[in-house]
């Protein structure tokens, strides 16, 4: 072997940084820099009005193990965790019945899942507040019933349901496309071999399509937990989510050093979820 | 003794009439296959019976009790799929295990049961193997580890043999056959290649549009083909119409052909000669049925193809000696047949 490359090899690579480099360019400024700078910040002091004094120190670090800040972190996963698991038990039977639909009526409820998505952020989660606030038909309901009125808005139950509802279909579309992929005879065998409908859900339908559930798991999971407008709208400012934290260390306590160390928390959360969710799935792929 | 009967069987889809009225016997402990082209229903009645679908119409008793009331998770029946249908995340002995754990018998009797038949079929050292770790003849084994070790009343099979290469199908084919001597139970395979009906089965039904043209043992059907259909579907065949006389089949622009006697005269009948039983000979005066020149020779090794022109017939004559031909493509012969050797087949078209 020379070290000479034949052209077109050298031609093969051009073309490839041709095509993949004005992404990767993208990602880089507007991505890594960013992100760079961020982990950067952690180790420094805050400036009086903002900014970084460039002054090492560990103590953002040590701040984060204060329990004011440590009950928002530990209570942002538990809301988010809650809407994830509420999510996957809505979620999963919507998927399982849209993809044992005929062809037509799937495209019909696919888009139905999505419609949803062309309505503004903001305007549907105001519509929440309409819902759900004293006066709102829901408490009107209630009280027709002679239950009511119930304190619903302002809750940690609203901004479950405002995660819920924002983020079910980013649940459902992962698990269709894994249940929508199961081969249907192995249901068919599964029963010939003597397993009710129920065993064979539990012991073949849902742990091969266990790559599915874990990707719309982390689809909900992390922009429930980065999440900082349902959390204000919803929660009333109430409750604080790591999401409203971060923000306000940037924007009003001009604290870059300490947003940074919570920012970089959160990204800790996700990319151990991401591990995780790679791992099974490239445990689940090699059987399937 | 009859395990299943089959009784008016009817089945529609839309306008396609996948069954109609089928009926059919098979008794305990035979090999029987279901023989036909693609859309002939044969997949169709083997989902009946493993109950995945229900008739429109008609009955299906095993052991003289109504099958069809019974949900497909409960049948004394189980399936080898075509495409093996194995479970992908679970182990070979998972997979054949499966089906014992739903019988909820003691851990000690699974394990015992699934290395015995892991045993029978040869893949004892694949049991901790997942289904993709193995070559296509050994998910094909597991399939059938996996519906045996249940000791099923029957035991279907869907194009058992399609997916594997010419070897190792072979080989399969001895051992399914020694399998269903062993264990006894009665095997019913779906196919639509009449050579593994025909090396596998006990008795064939040959099905064509829904319905059954015939059963017989695979040499009844190969020898007295009972309708134009399984004249033609089974093995290669000359088949010639003509209206039956006194000296045999007479066909307008050949004459009279020798025919087996039996048939009704003067009615119209079709006349089923096996290539092998043709004989090629000089034309001579007074030889032979028919004249005819060599179109083509094809040699296959232990036995040769003769294609015949024969004018007045619109196909080609087929004709197979042992070893090489003897004859030359172009060459004028005289086509001849004992009476015997042929098959009439009434009614024809």
């Amino acid at each position: 072997m020379t070290a000479r490359q034949p052209a077109h090899v050298v031609g093969k690579a051009a073309g490839r940084l041709a095509t993949m480099g004005p992404g990767f360019g993208f990602l880089t400024v507007f991505l890594l820099v960013p992100l760079a700078l961020v982990l950067s910040y952690t180790v420094f002091r805050r400036g009086r009005f903002g900014g970084v004094v460039y002054e090492p120190t560990g103590e953002n670090f040590t701040r984060l193990a204060d329990p004011l800040y440590l009950d928002v972190v530990v209570g942002s996963v538990k809301l988010a965790a809650i809407t994830t698991l509420l999510a996957l038990l809505l979620g999963y039977p919507t998927a399982y019945m849209i993809a044992r639909l005929p062809a037509r009526w799937k495209v019909v409820a696919l888009v139905a899942v999505v419609l949803p998505f062309w309505t503004n952020f903001l305007i549907r989660t105001y519509a929440w507040i309409v819902l759900l606030n004293s006066e709102g038909p829901v408490n009107s309901g209630l009280k027709a019933l002679g239950l009511g009125p119930v304190e619903l808005l302002y809750t940690d139950g609203a901004i479950v349901a405002g995660l819920l509802y924002a983020y079910l279909p980013l649940m459902i579309l992962p698990l269709y496309s894994a249940v929508e992929r199961l081969d249907p005879q192995l249901r068919e065998a599964s029963a010939n071999l003597g397993a009710r409908p129920a065993r064979t859900f539990w012991s073949v339908t849902l742990p091969l399509s266990l790559p599915g559930v874990l990707t719309g798991c982390v689809f909900v999971f992390v922009p429930s937990l980065g999440n900082f407008v349902i959390p204000e709208l919803l929660g009333g400012g109430r409750r604080i989510m790591v999401g409203n934290l971060v923000r306000d260390q940037f924007l009003k306590a001009r604290d870059w050093p300490f947003g940074s160390v919570l920012a970089l928390a959160v990204i800790a959360v996700l990319v151990l979820l991401l591990f995780a969710q790679a791992w099974a799935a490239r445990r689940a792929g090699r059987g399937a | 003794m009859t395990l299943i009967s089959i009784d008016g069987v009817s089945r529609r889809f839309g306008e396609v009439t996948a069954l109609d009225s089928v009926d059919l016997d098979i008794r305990q402990g035979e090999f029987f296959a279901l023989l036909g082209p693609s859309g002939c229903g044969k997949t169709t009645l083997l989902r009946i019976l493993a109950g995945f679908e229900q008739p429109d119409t008609g009955s299906v008793r095993l052991d003289g009790a109504d099958l069809l009331a019974i949900p497909a998770h409960r049948r004394p029946v189980n399936l080898m799929f075509q495409s093996y249908a194995l479970f992908p995340h679970m182990s070979v002995e998972k997979n054949v295990a499966y089906g014992l754990e739903r019988e909820r018998l003691p851990r000690a009797e699974i394990r015992e049961r699934v290395g015995a038949v892991l045993e029978t079929v040869g893949l004892t050292a694949q049991a901790r193997r997942r289904p993709h770790e193995l070559s296509g003849g050994q998910r094909q084994r597991v399939a059938l580890a996996r519906a045996v070790v249940k000791r099923p009343r029957l035991l279907l099979l869907d194009e058992p043999l399609s997916a594997l290469d010419k070897q190792v199908r072979s080989e399969m084919q001895l051992e399914l056959k020694r399998l269903q001597h062993e264990v006894g139970i009665t095997f019913v395979v779906v196919t639509h290649d009449q050579e593994e009906a025909m090396s596998l089965a006990d008795r064939i039904a040959v099905m064509n549009g829904g319905r059954v043209e015939q059963v017989d043992a695979p040499e009844d059907l190969y020898e007295r083909p009972r309708t134009p259909f399984v004249a033609g579907f089974i093995g290669a065949n000359n088949l010639f119409t003509g209206r039956v006389t006194g000296k045999g089949l007479e066909v307008d622009g050949l004459g009279v052909l020798p025919a087996p006697a039996g048939s009704e005269q003067g009615g119209t009948a079709m006349l089923a000669v096996r290539p092998e039983r043709i004989r090629l000979g000089p034309v001579t005066a007074g030889e032979g049925v028919l004249r005819g020149r060599v179109v083509d020779v094809s040699f296959y090794g232990g036995v040769s193809h003769v294609a015949l022109s024969v004018p007045g017939h619109d196909r080609a004559v087929l004709a197979a000696t042992q070893g090489r031909a003897r004859v030359e493509a172009g060459a004028e012969v005289a086509v001849s047949w004992d009476a015997d050797d042929a098959a009439l087949v009434t009614p024809p078209l």
